[in-house]
C-alpha cells in the first residue's frame, strides 16, 4: 500500500529558532492521524511547514507525497498536488467574495488541463450548484457566498468556511490545525460531520489538536504525542483518552527520555 | 490614409500613435499672441478673449506650486509644448463616425469608443488633440432639452448660458494650471440637464492626445438643473513618447436643488503626460455631487476633485483610486467645503504603489462658521506592494463651527505575507493571488462604477500590476 505522506527527519526553524527537531511520520490513504501536544511543542509549525509558509525555514529532512518531495514545491503547487491545510486562524481578505475566491481556488486545484496545458475553468452554473450543495451540508446560509473572504466572520464561521473549502477541493491529505479551538459544541458537531463525510479510503487526515474533545467526533486511527519538536509517543485512540485522564505532564514523565519533562 | 503605427506597446496598450495630419499647429511655446490667435481662429466673442488673456496674465505671474510633485513640476518646459493643434477636418464635431477622418476614427475604434457608445452610453464626445471631433447624443434626450455638445460649439450656440456660468466655479486666478487652461482652453464638454430629467445611461467623453509634446486643455461645464440627474464618464489615453506632454483641464459643475451629478474618470494617460487638473462642483439645496476618480496613468497627476456644499442639505462624495507604478507620482485626493448647515460629505481614497511608484492622499475638509450640523467622513487606505514604493497622507481639516461631526481614518498596509500564503495554500498562483488582493482592496470603489467600467478598471489594474514589475 502506498503512503499519502511520508515525513522524514523534518527540521524547521522560525526566526532562527529551531522548532521541529526531526519529525517522522508515515500517513497512508484512508488513515486518520491525530497529533496532540502541549503548547509550543511544534504542532502548528508542522502544519505551516507542510503547507509551505515562507516564514518557516526548512533546515533538513524530506516530505514525500506521490513520489515528489513537497519541500521543493511552492504552497500553490502543494495545494494542487492535493494537500490541504485547514487553518487555525484563517486570514481575512477584504473585497474578495467567498464565491469568487472558492471558484478561483477550485479551478486552480481541480480544473482539468486542456490540450493547451492550461486548466479549463468549471462553468459558473455548475460550480454554483456544487457550492450550494456543500454549503447546505455545513448548514451555511446562501448569503455566505457573497461575503468577503473571512472578513468579519465569527470563529465558528471561519472554521466552517475552512471545512467548506476542504469539501470542495477534495484533497488527498488534509491537515486540520486546531480546528476545534474556539468552537462551541454545536459548531464542533457540524464541522466534524463535514470532516467525517469526507472520510474515504483514498484520503488521509492529520488532525492537530490540543484537546481530546474533537476526537470524540473524528475518530483517529493513530494518536501521536508531540513534544519539543518531535513525536515522542504514538499509539491508538486509547492514547488520547489516557492523555485526557492523566494530563501532558504525567505522560511526559512516564517516557524515559523526557523523564523530567524538561527541555 | 495612414495606417496606425505602434510605438512602444510593451505594457501600455494605448501607446500607439498615428502620423500627424493637422490643419493648424501653433508654434511651440506660450505667448499672448498664441492666446489671441486661438481665440481668433475660434471666432470667439470679445469677453472670452479677455477672459483668456486674464488667465494668461495670471499664469505668467503665478509661481509654480512648491508642494505635491514639485520636483517633477519644476522640470516642465513650458516652451517645448504645443498649446493648440487642430486636426484636419476638425472644423466642427461630427455627429456620425462615418464623417470623422479615417485615421482619427481608427484610433477611436481601437480605443473601443464607438462600440461602447452603441452598447451602453447615452451620448459620446471624442476629443483629438485640441478639438472635439465627434459628438452625439441619443435623440430622445435631445427632445427632452438635454444639451450635450463640445464646449466650443456651446459658446457659439448658447453664448448666454456659457457666459453666465463659465469661470464662476473655478475663476482664472484659482491656481496656476487653472489659469493656464483658461488662457488656451479648447474642446471639452458642455452639458445642460433640464429640471427633472433623469439620464439613465452615462454620457461619455474621451480625450486622446496623439502628437508629441502636446498640451491638451479641455474645458468642461456641466449644469444639472433642479431634480435632474446625469452620470458623466471620461476616459483619456495618449501615445507613449520619450518627451513629455501636458494635460491641464478645468471642470466646473453646478448641481441645483435636488439634482444629482456623478462624474467618473478613468485616467490612463501614458507615463510621459503631466496631468494637472482642476475639478470643482457646487451643490445647492439637497443636491448631491459625486466624483469617482480613477488615476492609473500619467507621469505626475495632481488632482483633487472638490465639492462646495452651498446650501442646506447638500451632499458631496469623492471616491478616489490611484495606482502609481515605476516612475509615477499620483498626488490625488479631494476637497469638500461645507458652506451651509446640514451638509454631509464622504471622501474615500484607495491608493496602490508598486515598483517605486509614489502615491499621496491630499485632502481638505473645510467647515464654514455657519455650517452647523455638518457631517464629514474621510477614509484613506494605501496599499504598498514592495519596499521601493511609498505612500503619504496629508489630510487637512479646517473647522470653524463646533457643532459638526468629522471622522478621519487612514491606513497604510503592505500586501501581507499571510494573505498571499492563504490564497496560495488554496492552489492559487502568486501573481493571481496578489492581483486578487489588490482588486479586493479597490473593490469598494470599483463597485460604484457601471459594470463596463468596473471591468475596465479591474483589467487596467491587472495590466498595471504586470507592467510595472521590475
Amino acid at each position: 500500500m502506498s503512503t499519502s505522506l511520508s515525513i522524514k527527519d523534518l527540521q524547521v526553524s522560525i526566526d532562527d529558532k529551531l522548532i521541529l527537531k526531526g519529525l517522522n511520520l508515515e500517513v497512508k490513504p484512508g488513515e486518520v492521524h491525530a497529533i496532540m501536544g502541549p503548547n509550543g511543542s511544534g504542532k502548528s509549525t508542522t502544519a505551516y511547514a507542510l503547507a509551505g509558509h515562507p516564514a518557516y525555514e526548512v533546515e533538513g529532512g524530506e516530505v514525500w507525497m506521490d513520489g515528489v518531495n513537497l519541500l521543493e514545491l511552492s504552497p500553490d503547487e502543494r495545494a494542487q498536488m492535493g494537500l490541504f491545510l485547514c487553518f487555525q486562524y484563517p486570514t481575512a481578505i477584504p473585497g474578495i467574495s467567498m464565491a469568487n475566491f472558492l471558484r478561483t481556488s477550485y479551478n486552480a486545484v481541480k480544473g482539468e488541463e486542456g490540450e493547451d496545458g492550461k486548466k479549463k475553468p468549471i462553468p459558473i452554473a455548475e460550480f454554483r450548484k456544487k457550492l450550494l450543495e456543500k454549503m447546505d451540508l455545513l448548514k451555511m446560509d446562501k448569503s455566505f457566498a457573497r461575503r468577503y473572504l473571512n472578513e468579519g466572520f465569527s470563529g465558528g464561521e471561519k472554521k466552517r468556511a475552512e471545512i467548506l473549502q476542504m469539501t470542495l477541493l477534495e484533497p488527498k491529505v488534509a491537515i486540520l490545525d486546531e480546528t476545534d479551538s474556539g468552537l462551541d459544541i454545536d459548531a464542533l458537531k457540524i464541522v466534524s460531520e463535514g470532516v467525517n463525510s469526507m472520510l474515504s479510503p483514498e484520503r488521509a487526515f492529520i488532525v492537530i489538536t490540543h484537546y481530546q474533545r474533537i476526537l470524540d467526533y473524528i475518530k483517529p486511527d493513530y494518536v501521536h504525542i508531540m513534544y519539543n519538536g518531535q513525536i515522542i509517543l504514538s499509539g491508538g485512540p486509547e492514547l488520547a483518552l489516557r492523555l485526557e485522564d492523566e494530563g501532558y505532564d504525567n505522560i511526559l514523565k512516564s517516557i524515559p527520555q523526557n523523564g523530567n519533562g524538561g527541555n | 490614409m495612414a495606417a496606425t503605427v505602434d510605438v512602444n506597446l510593451d505594457d501600455y496598450k494605448y501607446g500607439f500613435s498615428v502620423p500627424e495630419n493637422y490643419a493648424f499647429k501653433a508654434e511651440k511655446g506660450l505667448s499672448e499672441r498664441i492666446v489671441k490667435q486661438i481665440s481668433e481662429m475660434k471666432n470667439e466673442p470679445g469677453w472670452m478673449t479677455d477672459f483668456r488673456l486674464r488667465g494668461y496674465k495670471h499664469f505668467m505671474e503665478r509661481p509654480m506650486p512648491q508642494w505635491g510633485g514639485q520636483g517633477m513640476l519644476n522640470t516642465i518646459n513650458f516652451d517645448d509644448i504645443y498649446y493648440y493643434i487642430k486636426p484636419v477636418g476638425a472644423d466642427k464635431a461630427f455627429e456620425s463616425w462615418d464623417d470623422v477622418p479615417e485615421d482619427i476614427k481608427n484610433t477611436f475604434d481601437r480605443l473601443g469608443i464607438p462600440e461602447a457608445e452603441q452598447k451602453f452610453l447615452a451620448g459620446v464626445g471624442a476629443q483629438y488633440e485640441s478639438e472635439v471631433i465627434y459628438h452625439s447624443i441619443i435623440k430622445d434626450l435631445e427632445a427632452k432639452g438635454v444639451l450635450f455638445l463640445d464646449m466650443d460649439a456651446s459658446l457659439r450656440e448658447h453664448p448666454e448660458i456659457v457666459k453666465e456660468y463659465f469661470g464662476t466655479v473655478i475663476p482664472p486666478e484659482d491656481n496656476k494650471f487653472a489659469a493656464l487652461n483658461t488662457s488656451v482652453w479648447s474642446g471639452g464638454s458642455f452639458i445642460y440637464v433640464p429640471p427633472g430629467v433623469h439620464i439613465d445611461l452615462p454620457l461619455q467623453a474621451y480625450f486622446r492626445i496623439n502628437a508629441q509634446n502636446m498640451g491638451q486643455f479641455e474645458r468642461t461645464l456641466i449644469i444639472v438643473d433642479e431634480g435632474a440627474y446625469v452620470h458623466y464618464v471620461e476616459g483619456c489615453t495618449a501615445p507613449t513618447y520619450s518627451t513629455d506632454s501636458l494635460h491641464s483641464a478645468v471642470v466646473e459643475i453646478i448641481v441645483k436643488e435636488n439634482g444629482r451629478c456623478r462624474y467618473s474618470t478613468i485616467q490612463n494617460w501614458s507615463h510621459n503626460v503631466y496631468n494637472l487638473v482642476t475639478k470643482r462642483a457646487q451643490a445647492y439645496k439637497n443636491a448631491t455631487m459625486e466624483w469617482v476618480d480613477g488615476n492609473l496613468g500619467s507621469k505626475l497627476t495632481m488632482k483633487y476633485p472638490a465639492v462646495w456644499l452651498m446650501e442646506d442639505g447638500a451632499h458631496g462624495e469623492v471616491l478616489s483610486i490611484a495606482f502609481a507604478g515605476k516612475g509615477q507620482v499620483q498626488d490625488a485626493g479631494g476637497k469638500i467645503v461645507h458652506a451651509a448647515p446640514n451638509t454631509s460629505s464622504v471622501i474615500t481614497s484607495k491608493s496602490i504603489s508598486k515598483g517605486g511608484g509614489r502615491t499621496t492622499y491630499r485632502g481638505l475638509i473645510k467647515v464654514a462658521p455657519d455650517a452647523t450640523n455638518s457631517k464629514s467622513n474621510v477614509l484613506c487606505d494605501a496599499l504598498i506592494l514592495d519596499d521601493e514604493s511609498a505612500s503619504d497622507t496629508f489630510p487637512y481639516i479646517e473647522i470653524e463651527n463646533s457643532n459638526v461631526s468629522i471622522g478621519h481614518e487612514a491606513s497604510v498596509s503592505k500586501v501581507s505575507e499571510e494573505q498571499l500564503f492563504y490564497l496560495m495554500s488554496r492552489g492559487i498562483e502568486e501573481d493571481t493571488a496578489s492581483n486578487m488582493i489588490v482588486s479586493g482592496f479597490i473593490e469598494p470603489i470599483v463597485k460604484e462604477l457601471p459594470m463596463e467600467y468596473a471591468l475596465e478598471m479591474n483589467r487596467l489594474i491587472e495590466m498595471e500590476m504586470e507592467g510595472s514589475v521590475g
